[in-house]
Order: structure tokens, then C-alpha cells, then sequence
């Protein structure tokens, strides 16, 4: 439906480079990448209010290259909502009806329907700045789907509502989804991406790093970054070798430290991943099924929600996470040696060749 | 006690400086009996001077308008290569003495120059005419209307006009029903103070055309001829009227408070 092909814009002295990924009819394609990473620019790239500088984006097969913003007929909603402080709700969303010449009796047939969708029709005669940020975001969708679009931009939608509004603000992008709105949508929120998206495309200083499903993108990370959003604190350049013919393979990090890990990849390089939960701390050297036994010292100590992330330098900095209990009772403080161990089970490598 | 010390002087300052502005006015009025007012309030010269002086400079402010905001939009959204020559040249007019610009005006508008003899040629004289005029009142104040329509359109966040662009609007509908509704306030400001400029001018008139006289140059003529005694009823009959006008547009234009 929606092709990007090698999009590249420079602002400053920042630059998006050659970008390229399909969005699909019906999906809910999320944009994920931290602040300043290029994600808003790309959007408004798509929507026809920024010019890229090389690369073209076609729409049901049509380049878009010659159609004004105006002829595009894309949707878009700003993290800030960009509602209009001058005109109230409903001549807010009979702006683009406006626009479009439809008669006065049509305006306000088609306002009120999706008034009563949106549940705002108690909004329509107050003017923006009266309205929370949730009814201001339910505001701006409406007045966006008004016009029909072909493609729906979110940018950044639910950063600017508190907590409790996001749960329902969530359902009510996935039913606008669901009636079959094609969205992409701009985050750098985790959570937010994984509870809504059919499909992510990562992106990271103007560059796509990753772009697919989102089991397929997080289960098997191939970027630091991606490992990053996923919560993966240990993730390694690592390289795999078999001895013999066993299944456990050798992982080789670049520190020159080697782990054991039982696996079905192929040997050669790519990445070890190993989720924090999964190691021990021990005060003495542990004498247990763990094949992997390393000794360290603490480097450092960080709260975290769920307890404590143990930071420990062995070669390699690997991130252990434990409860604040076991912090207390193994009286782990910095600069302390201690010892940390993980089965040849725990683990995965992911071939990247 | 250093801060009461402070508080005072400040206090005393600000008080000394406002008194300046007030005391020429209030003498001036305390100095002009009722009588005398009516007798000027219905000396025909007087009115028809004042008639002349307010709507030329009405004139001259809604004539320029059509241009003038326009150019704010742009010095407010584009950039472009002499952008900050043009706003150096915008300001020029308040800064040049207006005798000056009366002999500027002069040259480009007198019989002898191209736009005096086209101008000519369809009947139309500048010199000593309403249109001269206002010609000299729009130079000398149109920067006033430019400055505080671009600070009112600097005002308008892009996003809002991105925004109603996405929805559909051409960009011209964009300009008049979001960038110059929410920068209303400050348009109306910058005509009123163009408007009020215009009123006060002598300088450059006085060059451009003595005759018909507008009040300014009549409380000089009256003043220079009669004395203070003759000219005192006049200027404040004048700044009455304006005054009243100008609380007038205020008014109108503060109805609708948004943006």
C-alpha cells in the first residue's frame, strides 16, 4: 500500500538516510525509536509537509512526489494535538468536511456520528483549550478520521495523556485499526509499541536497523539497540564454534572470554543474548550444574522497578538482575568480588551471517 | 531598609517619568476653557481638517494592509538570502527624519517623476492632494504594522498550519482561516498603531502637501499665525477625537478574546 524506497533528508546536522520499508493495508505499523532519532521528520516526510531529498514514496502504486499535502489525503495527529484554539470542537472537525465542500446538513450528519464514536459529543460547542488531554486526543483522531483518509499519522499520540488515560486510548487506536485504518504511528515508547503494532520498523540516528513483526524483531534481536528497547542488557558480538559433535557450542566474545551454550544455530558469527534474570550471584565459587562460572567485581548497583540491576565486570560488564532481599543478604556493595554463573541452557545465539 | 529605600526610589522615578507624559496634557486641557471648545468644536476648518486627517490615515492604513500583511507572513515564515536586509529596510522609515522622507516622498511623487506623470496622465495629482497625503502617512507608519503583524504570525505554531494543510485546506484557505485568525490580535494592534502614526505626522505632509491641511499642520498654522492661545483648542479637540476613536477600535477589537 504505502512504499518508502531509499528516503534520505538532511536537517542540520542531522540526517535520515536511505530508508525504505512497505506498510500494508490494515496495519498498525509502529515507528520505534528514541528522541531525535528521525521518526517525526519521517512522518511528515509521508504526509507531504517535509520535502526529502532523495528517495521516492508511492501510495496504491502512485508516486507522490507531484500531489500537494492537500491532494495526498494522509491524516495526521500530533503529539501535541495541533487543535485549532480559535474554532471550537465541532468547527475543529468540520475543518477538513470544510475543505472537502461537503454541504452544511452533511457536515453535521457525519460530525455527529463520529461524535457519538469518538464519545465527545458533549465537546462539540467548547473551545480546545477547555478540553483534558485525553478528550483533546480523542478530538484530534476525530477530526482526522472525519476527512477519510487513506493512511492515519500518529506522532508520539499518547505521550502527552497521564497513565490511567493510556489503557483506553490504546483500545481505542486498535479499534480505529481494526475498521480498517492503515496507522503508523511514531513512538519511543517500548510498551506502547508492543501493545499496539502489527509491525515495527526500528530506527536509530536517520537509520533503519530492523523492520518486521514484532516477535520476529524482539525475539531474535540483531542490533545492541533493538536489545536495548527489548530490555536485553546483555547482548554480545560474539562468534559460535562445536567441538566435537556436541550440541553445546563454544560462544567467543570479543573480551576473549568463552561461555558454554546449548543451541541449534549454526556456528559462525552474530550475537549472545543472555537475559539477566538468568544469572546467579554467588559470594564463593558455586559448585552446581552451571557450566559457566565466572569471577568479577561489582562495578555498580542500580534500583530498578522490579529490584536491583547488578552491574559486574569479568572481562565483559554483564547486568544481573536481583531481588533487593538478595542484595541484603549476600551484602553485595561495590567493588566487590563475587562470582556469577548461568547453565549452558540459558542463552540464545542468533546467527547474523 | 536598603529594600524601602529602593522600593522609594523606584517608585519616585517611575512617578517623575509619568508625570512628564502627563503634565504638558493636563495643562493643556486645565488650559482650555469649555467655551473655547465648542467654538472650535464647530469651527468648520477645524472639523473638516480633522475629517481629512482621520480618513486619510485610514485610508492610507487599510490600502497598505493589503500588501503589508502579506510581507509580515512572509518575513515571519521564510527564509530566504536578504531577509534581514529587508527587515533593516521595514524599520528604515522610523528612523530617518520625516522632513527627509517628505523631500523622498516628494521626489517620487511630484509631477517631474514616472509614477507623478502616470498618475498625471489619468487626472490624478499627489502633490497637494488627500492621495499625497497619504502616501506620506503610510511611509512613515506602515512599519509599525509590519512588525507587530510578524510578531503575531511568529506567534502561530507551524504545526497548527501543517496541521490544517494535512486536512485538506489550499494554502491560501490556511493563511485565512488559521495564520490570520490567531494572529488577529496583533494585526489589529499594528493597524491601530499604523492608523495612530499616521495621524500624528507633520513632517513629511507638510512637504507633500500644506494644503488641504490636516490637523497637525492647522494647530502649527494656527500657532505660527495666532499663537499658543489659537492652537491649544484645536490640538486638544484633536487628541479628543482620536482618543475616543482609537477606545473605539479597542474596543471592537478586544470583543472576541482568543489566540
Amino acid at each position: 500500500m504505502l512504499e518508502l524506497t531509499d528516503i534520505s533528508k538532511k536537517l542540520g546536522n542531522f540526517q535520515i538516510n536511505n530508508i525504505s520499508f512497505t506498510v500494508e493495508k490494515g496495519e498498525y505499523f509502529v515507528l520505534l525509536g528514541e528522541s531525535g532519532a528521525g521518526k517525526s521528520v519521517l512522518l511528515e516526510i509521508i504526509a507531504g509537509l517535509e520535502k526529502a531529498d532523495h528517495g521516492t514514496i508511492c501510495l496504491h502504486g502512485e508516486n507522490l512526489k507531484n500531489k500537494t499535502i492537500n491532494e495526498r489525503n494522509i491524516g495526521i495527529v500530533y503529539q501535541d494535538f495541533a487543535l485549532f484554539p480559535h474554532l471550537s470542537v465541532y468547527q475543529n472537525i468540520a475543518y477538513p468536511l470544510k475543505n472537502r465542500k461537503f454541504s452544511k446538513d452533511k457536515i453535521r450528519n457525519k460530525i455527529e456520528e463520529i461524535a457519538r464514536e469518538f464519545e465527545i459529543t458533549d465537546l462539540l460547542n467548547r473551545k480546545p483549550d477547555t478540553l483534558s488531554g485525553g478528550e483533546k486526543q480523542r478530538v484530534a483522531l476525530a477530526r482526522c478520521l472525519a476527512m477519510q483518509p487513506q493512511l492515519l499519522l500518529l506522532d508520539e499520540p499518547l505521550a502527552s495523556v497521564d497513565v490511567r488515560l493510556k489503557d483506553s486510548l490504546n483500545a481505542l487506536l486498535r479499534r480505529i485499526n481494526r475498521k480498517g485504518f492503515t496507522i503508523i504511528h511514531v513512538t519511543h515508547d517500548f510498551d506502547e509499541a508492543l501493545s499496539l503494532a502489527t509491525h515495527i520498523a526500528i530506527i536509530d540516528k536517520g537509520n533503519l536497523i530492523s523492520t518486521g513483526k514484532p516477535d520476529e524483531i524482539f525475539n531474535n534481536p540483531t542490533h545492541p539497540f533493538v536489545a536495548r528497547f527489548a530490555g536485553i542488557r546483555n547482548f554480545f558480538n560474539a562468534s559460535l564454534v562445536f567441538e566435537n559433535d556436541s550440541n553445546i557450542g563454544i560462544i567467543n566474545l570479543i573480551s576473549g572470554s568463552k561461555i558454554r551454550l546449548a543451541t541449534d544455530a549454526t556456528s559462525g558469527n552474530g550475537y549472545y543474548i543472555l537475559p539477566s534474570e538468568e544469572i546467579i550471584i554467588t559470594l564463593e565459587k558455586p559448585v552446581s550444574s552451571a557450566s559457566n562460572i565466572m569471577q568479577g567485581r561489582i562495578k555498580d548497583i542500580i534500583p530498578t522497578f522490579k529490584g536491583m540491576d547488578v552491574i559486574v565486570e569479568c572481562g565483559e560488564i554483564f547486568h544481573v538482575s536481583i531481588t533487593k532481599t538478595s542484595k541484603e543478604k549476600l551484602r553485595l556493595e561495590l567493588g566487590k568480588n563475587i562470582w556469577i554463573s548461568w547453565k549452558a541452557m540459558n542463552g540464545k545465539f542468533v546467527n547474523n551471517e | 531598609m536598603m529594600k524601602h529605600a529602593y522600593k522609594l526610589i523606584l517608585l519616585l522615578l517611575s512617578a517623575l517619568v509619568l508625570l512628564f507624559i502627563i503634565a504638558p496634557l493636563l495643562g493643556m486641557f486645565l488650559a482650555t476653557s469649555a467655551p473655547e471648545l465648542f467654538a472650535t468644536a464647530r469651527d468648520s476648518e477645524v472639523m473638516k481638517s480633522i475629517r481629512l486627517t482621520l480618513f486619510t490615515s485610514l485610508g492610507a492604513t487599510i490600502f497598505m494592509a493589503i500588501g503589508a500583511i502579506p510581507l509580515a507572513y512572509v518575513l515571519a515564515r521564510k527564509n530566504f538570502f536578504f531577509k534581514k536586509l529587508i527587515s533593516g529596510i521595514i524599520d528604515l522609515p522610523i528612523v530617518i527624519p520625516h522632513s527627509a522622507a517628505g523631500i523622498a516622498i516628494l521626489g517620487f511623487l511630484s509631477r517631474n517623476s514616472v509614477l507623478g506623470k502616470a498618475a498625471s496622465s489619468v487626472g490624478i495629482d499627489f502633490v497637494g492632494n488627500p492621495l499625497g497625503i497619504a502616501a506620506a502617512m503610510a511611509f512613515v507608519s506602515i512599519p509599525f504594522l509590519i512588525n507587530a503583524a510578524r510578531d503575531g504570525f511568529e506567534n502561530v505554531p507551524v504545526r497548527l498550519e501543517k496541521a490544517a494543510l494535512s486536512l485538506g485546506a489550499s494554502p491560501v484557505k490556511v493563511f485565512f482561516t488559521i495564520s490570520l485568525p490567531m494572529a488577529k490580535r496583533s494585526v489589529i494592534s499594528g493597524l491601530v498603531m499604523m492608523f495612530a502614526r499616521g495621524l500624528s505626522e507633520f513632517g513629511a505632509v507638510v512637504i507633500i502637501a500644506y494644503h488641504p491641511m490636516i490637523t497637525p499642520i492647522l494647530i502649527f498654522e494656527r500657532f505660527s499665525s495666532y499663537g499658543l492661545q489659537y492652537a491649544r483648542p484645536v490640538a486638544v479637540v484633536f487628541i479628543l477625537i482620536t482618543l475616543f476613536v482609537f477606545i473605539a477600535m479597542r474596543w471592537i477589537s478586544g470583543g472576541k478574546k482568543h489566540a
